[in-house]
């Protein structure tokens, strides 16, 4: 069964339709590249599934069940979770504190408890060795390469046992070795079971590590297909607008 | 040799000795201890229990208040009001027990009127996007003025049933000779350290300073938090200006005027950075103590009076450039 299916969504601004009638299933363990050029609609897309936008019209469902979400909380609530463009990371703190900013371990009880820094450092390099990062959870984000950056960003999600995680251009403005290692981070997702949305403009990107791609045009999907019966070609095309629909 | 996880996991980027070089509170305690040593020696009346008493006095009320402040900074905001919140608070403790109330209701009337300006500020900034800066100029007017109305502009001296007590309050030593508002710093400094290192709402700050935008995508309650640091911050100065107001045993309008910057210059000196994100309870300390051991020496040393101020800002200068080099280093 699908984890996370649309069905039919649209959205709408006022008179622009910025999603139109799009529908698509998300297995799990799946790697799909959502591609097209800027103004397509993917990044509504997105945050229609990241629980920023209400579907103007259409349904979601994730396992079987409608799914409702009113604000980003909410998207993470159901094992939701985002790698936003800026990774949004703060600087001055350290890997383990980025991880679990929001969601800091803490023990003792109720108005007495205090951080556990020991549990927090313990879970974060679990997690960059599960990601087979090198990253390490004392260091400043502030040192850090762009591919460790994406790292916290990405281990961040593993905290709560994500289904879906949503990345948005993680391979934009990083060198070509650190692209790999994002790439390889995205596999070690997939590989624990999760489903990866991979928005990117980066054709290698996308034929490299997603398994199907789904190019957007105009709000309108028109193209859903197995990366191993299109080519990059192809795509660019369907993103275009040369060829009308696949 | 393989690593193992748990010595990643251990690893850190500094020794001890590294982490000490590279830290500006250390270079300001360095400077306090050498300005003390350098002042036993070349003067008779440094190293007098007299002196000694009244510069660690001395040093509180400003770093009480820049313990506060340091909160402020570390979520990459200011406020310029504390002065007049400390004289407003003083006023109100005097004017409340002048008018025959107990102490406890001064000094719970002076904690309100400092929680609901804080509050004041803290909205105007957190809510309605105001620039930090505006707000809290403003209320650096508006609470002054509001002290003159409350006080009608006069000195205040008699405290009612309860003057004693106040006195003993602020000017006291309880423990073994030391005065009573140097023992109410340490202990509001251990909070605030403790706050700071150890609860989520102490991390959230942080957090809230290095990168705002990333810290509200995280579930960061980034406006309650910022609403809570300004009440913080105007809560040390009503608590200073309760411990002043016992102290000198007067309260005049002009109390608190221009000490905004003392304690800005002290939490700056002591390590804070004003773009947000770092900031220590002990720098605040030792801002504020060099500052203070700084003032003194000139007096001692017999150096007018008018040179203070060139001094103090050099100081703060200073601080800043060490910043400033210390960050050069790191972008190579």
């Amino acid at each position: 069964m699908a984890v996370l299916e649309l069905v039919n969504v649209s959205k709408h601004f006022g008179a622009i339709q910025a999603v139109n009638d799009v529908s698509f299933s998300l297995d799990a363990g799946e790697v799909v590249g959502l591609m097209g050029d800027n103004g397509a609609g993917k990044s509504t897309l997105v945050k229609m599934i990241a629980g920023n936008f209400r579907p103007s019209h259409g349904t979601m469902r994730m396992d079987g069940q409608e799914l409702v979400m009113h604000k980003p909380v909410d998207a993470r609530r159901h094992g939701i979770e985002i790698v936003h463009q800026d990774l949004a990371l703060c600087d001055n703190l350290t890997a383990a504190a980025n991880v679990f900013l929001g969601r800091e371990l803490r023990r003792g009880f109720g108005p007495f408890s205090i951080l556990d820094y020991a549990s927090m450092y313990r879970r974060a390099g679990e997690i960059f060795a599960e990601l087979k990062s090198e990253t390490r959870p004392r260091d400043l984000v502030r040192k850090m390469s762009g591919g460790q950056r994406q790292a916290v960003a990405i281990a961040r999600t593993m905290l709560s046992k994500a289904k879906i995680v949503l990345m948005d251009e993680p391979t934009a403005a990083i060198s070509v070795r650190q692209v790999a290692e994002v790439l390889n981070l995205i596999r070690q997702l997939r590989d624990n079971g999760i489903a990866v949305v991979l928005i990117s403009h980066r054709m290698p990107d996308v034929f490299d590590v997603a398994s199907r791609v789904i190019v957007m045009r105009r709000g309108r999907k028109v193209a859903d297909k197995q990366i191993a019966s299109s080519s990059p070609e192809e795509v660019t095309g369907l993103i275009t607008g040369a060829i009308e629909v696949a | 040799m393989a690593v193992t996880l748990d010595q990643t996991i251990a690893q850190k980027q500094h020794t001890l000795v590294s982490r000490m070089l590279g830290n500006q509170t250390f270079w300001v305690v360095v400077a306090v201890i050498l300005a003390c040593l350098f002042l036993t020696v070349s003067t008779d009346s440094f190293a007098t229990s007299k002196n000694l008493f009244n510069i660690t006095r001395n040093v509180t009320f400003v770093a009480i208040i820049a313990l506060g402040m340091t909160f402020v900074i570390i979520t990459g905001g200011i406020d310029l009001s504390v002065g007049s919140v400390l004289c407003l608070s003083s006023m109100v403790l005097a004017v409340t027990m002048h008018a025959g109330y107990s102490i406890e209701v001064g000094i719970v009337a002076a904690i309100a009127t400092s929680l609901a300006i804080g509050a004041f500020n803290g909205l105007l900034i957190a809510y309605l996007g105001f620039p930090p800066f505006v707000v809290t100029l403003g209320m650096l007017s508006i609470a002054r003025s509001l002290a003159m109305v409350a006080s009608n502009n006069t000195v205040v001296f008699q405290f009612g049933p309860d003057h004693d007590k106040l006195l003993a309050l602020g000017g006291g030593a309880w423990l073994f000779g030391i005065a009573n508002p140097v023992l109410y710093m340490i202990v509001l400094a251990l909070i605030t350290g403790f706050i700071l290192r150890w609860t989520r709402f102490g991390r959230h700050i942080f957090a809230i300073g290095g990168n705002e935008h990333a810290a509200r995508l995280t579930g960061v309650p980034v406006r309650p938090i910022k609403v809570a640091v300004y009440m913080i911050c105007a809560l040390s100065a009503g608590i200073a200006g309760i411990i002043q107001t016992g102290w000198l045993g007067a309260v005049t309008t002009n109390i608190g005027a221009g000490m905004e910057l003392q304690v800005i210059a002290a939490a700056v000196i002591g390590g804070a950075n004003l773009a947000g994100g770092v900031g220590t309870a002990f720098g605040a300390l030792v801002g504020a103590a060099l500052i203070e051991v700084i003032r003194n020496s000139l007096g001692l040393l017999g150096i007018n009076a008018f040179w203070q101020g060139t001094f103090i800002g050099g100081a703060i200068v200073l601080a800043v450039l060490f910043d400033r080099l210390r960050n050069l280093r790191l972008s190579d």
